[in-house]
């Protein structure tokens, strides 16, 4: 073997020019992430942090720590998905009248490709997880999720994924296919390129994750409830998690199945989604959007489940018509599978299917209406506090309502031959998107930080964060509605016609007004943790909660709770408030706890090197990669002391630390 | 109110547990481990569902008729069911105890899934020999997918089997090990059900198509 020989052996695919060295927005952006990586890694080793964050955070199993975990992830992440949203404004305010904007094409096709799978796969998935990951448990009056150490294990896959969508970003490309890969334009033919390849293993990686956890919090909410809390008294919050990890486990497994065929077509020349041979590209399609269309839902249904728990505890008020919430729920859950078609209407499904999907489709704003109704006749003669939470859920409602009509209008199939791929169906699915998840998932930061963290998110800046983002979003989104009706596609670099500049440039105004919305916000965890004693709760409770999480401590201890709860009604906490419950302050017992394990960090990091390989075509790191993985996963079986006890005495200083607080301020 | 739930004697609800509270280790894992088999089935749905779509498209090249050996099959079938049984055994012997019947079953299930992974082998060895490779056609795709899919679930089942083997012999029938038993029991008798399915689906109606 010659040194090209063994270069190509040991790199694969792998070589100089792979680096986007010519690209000077990927250099600057590159210097940018190295010199601050290194900074953090020093400032790490400096302060001698490194075995602190291994033995508290990289290695838990604690679902409060990996809850937070998955929230960092994802805000780290969307800094990196706005980014590529800012870029994307910019270059069409600017690429008019013969000018070709400042982004050549083949970076443009890659950045809108990036935007959509890290801001739903890589911002929305982990804060949405972590939530659930953080909340749940404390909610149902648990100590831990059903299986801990798989909790570690999922978060780090999700990792591990993100991980490998940041690197394509120095090391090779990223798709330039869209954010769902259609075949045959994914496939080896038209992309031959590492692109696609990052795509499906960053997927199939996080995957694995999502789904573990999904099981996981399935069996946790089934299993783990405390004593007395029957289904129907569970919190909102539990319950749309609940339906969300079901249409989890029920969903990704079709991505799984649907991303590996296209894998086969790659790397090993069959003929699924080709052109040729019999192959059909439609399989892909609809496959897809039967795992994508429940994935929205995925995403909506926490935040619907967090929209109620605030509106209930801001207004003071159980919540109006839970049953029907449930139900609600439920309903949403279900049709969420019988809606797939809609996404593609114009690809040739024939009249009747289309309207069969078109009136399934329309019929999913019925529960969500019931839900829109139910939130407002709980805030009808309540007490309602205008605080954060509840700030970011009445722009819910007014923004929400909006997309939600838009969506109505898109079900409809004649209306929809008229508007597909236009930026009218942008605007709506970012007006949900944004207006639902996005909303929700600040309302809930805002919620429940005081709780993972003893101090409250600095309201001034909090406030001037949400005046950015809300008026932002709308700055943004409505022009993208009147060029989707004057007929503009996505996806475009030029333009032509230069009367459609304005409305560019006031999108790429709101914007703007979005990204000093992100600002503000970061400013605000930094105020607040510098402020922290002024914003400091020592109650557990400053909401005047309702629900189980605010009977525990400010953060909770390791245990959450040193006795297990006992449940007599829905909204236990409240329950327990206006009937004399009082906390015991003696008779502390041992209790049981699962133990910390590196196996989750160090499993992920061998399917990141093994996806690695497989996308440079280095099949020895793809083979040594895989036999690692299927080893430390056997080793680990053999580990058999997966638990411990906290000491009667360790539980009870803990507890009387929090007896005094509480005597403190009387 | 719930009547069954306890009070004090005055009345108000009580409304913490004094006694330890405690989730028999490994109590939830059975329902998650089937969840996660049901999330598996899924994953076999689609590769059911893509064999119904692009089961026909042969392009030119050989169908079922021309390839599948129903004897062939049928033995490998055997093979599988097989396993399935000595695996029952397998369990029988744990639930009274015993430790070396339960290996020496769960030796035989292994051996018995060696085998239907040999006769599988060879048979994509000659259809890959007559030019029916898994590029030939979409039909020809979807079929080595669903088939080998299920083939490599078996090899993994084989490979957790070892390890419980191994496991067993040090540590014995304790109430660890006997769940992993009945995890894996689940697994192997759910790959039997696919494979029922593969069985009907890909070979007999394909013959018949």
């Amino acid at each position: 073997m010659d040194s090209t020989g063994i270069a190509h052996f040991i790199f694969g695919r792998l070589t100089w020019e792979s680096l986007p060295l010519h690209e000077p927005i990927l250099v600057g952006t590159f210097l940018a992430v190295a010199l601050g990586g290194l900074a953090l890694l020093a400032a790490i080793t400096r302060f001698g942090l490194w075995g602190y964050l291994w033995r508290e955070w990289f290695t838990t199993v604690d679902h409060k720590r990996i809850g937070i975990m998955y929230m960092i992830l994802g805000l780290i992440m969307l800094l990196r998905g706005f980014s590529d949203a800012i870029m994307m404004r910019a270059q069409q305010a600017m690429a008019f009248g013969g000018s070709q904007g400042y982004l050549p094409a083949d970076h443009y096709d890659q950045i809108f490709t990036a935007h959509g799978v890290i801001m739903i796969f890589f911002v929305a998935m982990p804060l949405v997880t972590g939530l659930m990951n953080y909340v749940v448990p404390l909610q149902i009056g648990a100590r831990d999720v059903s299986f801990p150490f798989l909790n570690n294990f999922s978060f780090w896959m999700t990792t591990a994924g993100a991980v490998l969508v940041m690197t394509s970003l120095f090391v090779g490309e990223f798709a330039r296919t869209g954010w769902l890969a259609y075949p045959p334009l994914s496939g080896i033919a038209y992309s031959p390129d590492v692109g696609v390849d990052y795509y499906i293993w960053a997927l199939q990686v996080a995957g694995v994750g999502t789904l573990l956890s999904g099981v996981n919090l399935i069996v946790t909410i089934v299993k783990m409830r405390a004593p007395g809390m029957s289904m129907m008294r569970m919190p909102i919050f539990t319950w749309t998690a609940l339906c969300t990890n079901v249409l989890i486990v029920a969903a990704f497994p079709v991505l799984t199945a649907v991303l590996a065929l296209l894998s086969l077509d790659r790397y090993a020349g069959t003929a699924f989604f080709t052109n040729d041979f019999g192959g059909n590209p439609m399989m892909y399609v609809n496959l897809i959007w039967i795992w994508g269309h429940p994935e929205v839902y995925i995403l909506i249904l926490p935040a619907f489940g967090i929209f109620s728990e605030v509106t209930s505890t801001f207004s003071g008020k159980r919540l109006f018509g839970y049953t029907s919430m449930v139900y609600a729920t439920v309903v949403i859950t279900i049709l969420s599978y019988l809606v797939w078609l809609h996404h593609f209407f114009t690809m040739g499904s024939g009249a009747s299917v289309n309207s069969f999907f078109g009136i399934t489709t329309m019929v999913i704003s019925i529960p969500t209406g019931a839900k829109m109704f139910n939130w407002l006749f709980t805030m009808y003669r309540g007490r309602i506090r205008f605080e954060l939470p509840m700030m970011w859920t009445i722009a819910f409602m007014l923004t929400f309502v909006v997309g939600g009509m838009t969506g109505v209008l898109l079900a409809v199939p004649p209306a929809d031959f008229v508007l597909h791929n236009s930026l009218f169906l942008i605007a709506h699915f970012h007006n949900v998107i944004i207006g639902g998840v996005l909303f929700g998932l600040f309302a809930g930061i805002n919620y429940w930080f005081p709780k993972a963290f003893g101090f409250r998110l600095d309201p001034v800046w909090g406030k001037r964060s949400f005046w950015c983002w809300v008026v932002g979003f709308w700055f943004a989104f409505m022009p993208l509605y009147i060029l989707g009706l004057m007929g503009v596609t996505r996806r475009m670099r030029v333009f032509d016609d230069p009367s459609l500049q304005i409305w560019f440039v006031i999108a790429a105004f709101g914007a703007l007004l979005i990204a000093i919305g992100i600002a503000c916000m970061l400013m605000q965890f930094y105020v607040s943790i510098r402020d922290s004693e002024r914003l400091r709760d020592t109650t557990g409770d400053p909401w005047n909660g309702r629900t189980l999480e605010w009977a525990t401590s400010s953060p909770p201890p390791d245990y959450n709770f040193a006795f297990t709860p006992i449940i007599h009604d829905g909204d236990a906490w409240a329950d327990m408030k206006n009937r004399g419950y009082e906390r015991p302050t003696g008779g502390y017992l041992p209790i049981h706890m699962p133990s910390n394990t590196g196996a989750g960090i160090i499993l992920a990091g061998l399917s990141a090197a093994t996806a690695f390989g497989l996308i440079w075509y280095m099949w020895w790191l793809a083979g040594l990669g895989f036999v690692g993985l299927v080893a430390v996963a056997i080793g680990h079986s053999f580990n058999y002391k997966r638990d411990f006890y906290i000491p009667a005495e360790d539980v009870e200083r803990t507890e009387s630390q929090r007896t005094a607080l509480l005597a403190a301020q009387g | 109110m719930s009547s069954t739930l306890p009070s004090s004697a005055d009345d108000t609800p009580v409304f913490y547990e004094t006694e330890p509270h405690h989730h028999p280790e490994g109590a939830s894992t059975m329902l998650g481990f089937w969840i996660y088999l049901m999330s598996d089935c899924l994953i076999f749905a689609c590769l059911f569902a893509t064999f119904a779509v692009l089961g026909g498209s042969y392009a030119g090249g050989p169908g079922p008729r021309d390839l599948f050996e129903l004897p062939l099959v049928a033995l490998n079938t055997a093979m599988l069911l097989f396993s399935s049984i000595t695996y029952g055994f397998a369990m029988l012997a744990m639930e009274k105890g015993k430790v070396a019947p339960t290996q020496a079953w769960l030796a035989i299930t292994g051996l018995f899934g060696l085998a239907f992974l040999s006769i599988e082998l060879y048979e994509f060895a000659n259809l890959i020999h007559e030019g029916a490779t898994p590029q030939r056609s979409a039909f020809l795709s979807s079929f080595f997918t669903l088939v080998g899919t299920h083939g490599l679930h078996v090899t993994f089942g084989l490979v957790w089997l070892v390890t419980l083997m191994a496991q067993v012999a040090r540590h014995g029938l304790i109430a660890a090990n006997k769940r992993r038993l009945m995890c894996l029991s689940l697994f192997w008798h759910f790959l039997d059900v696919i494979w029922i399915g593969v069985f009907t689906f890909v070979y007999l109606m394909g013959v018949l198509r």
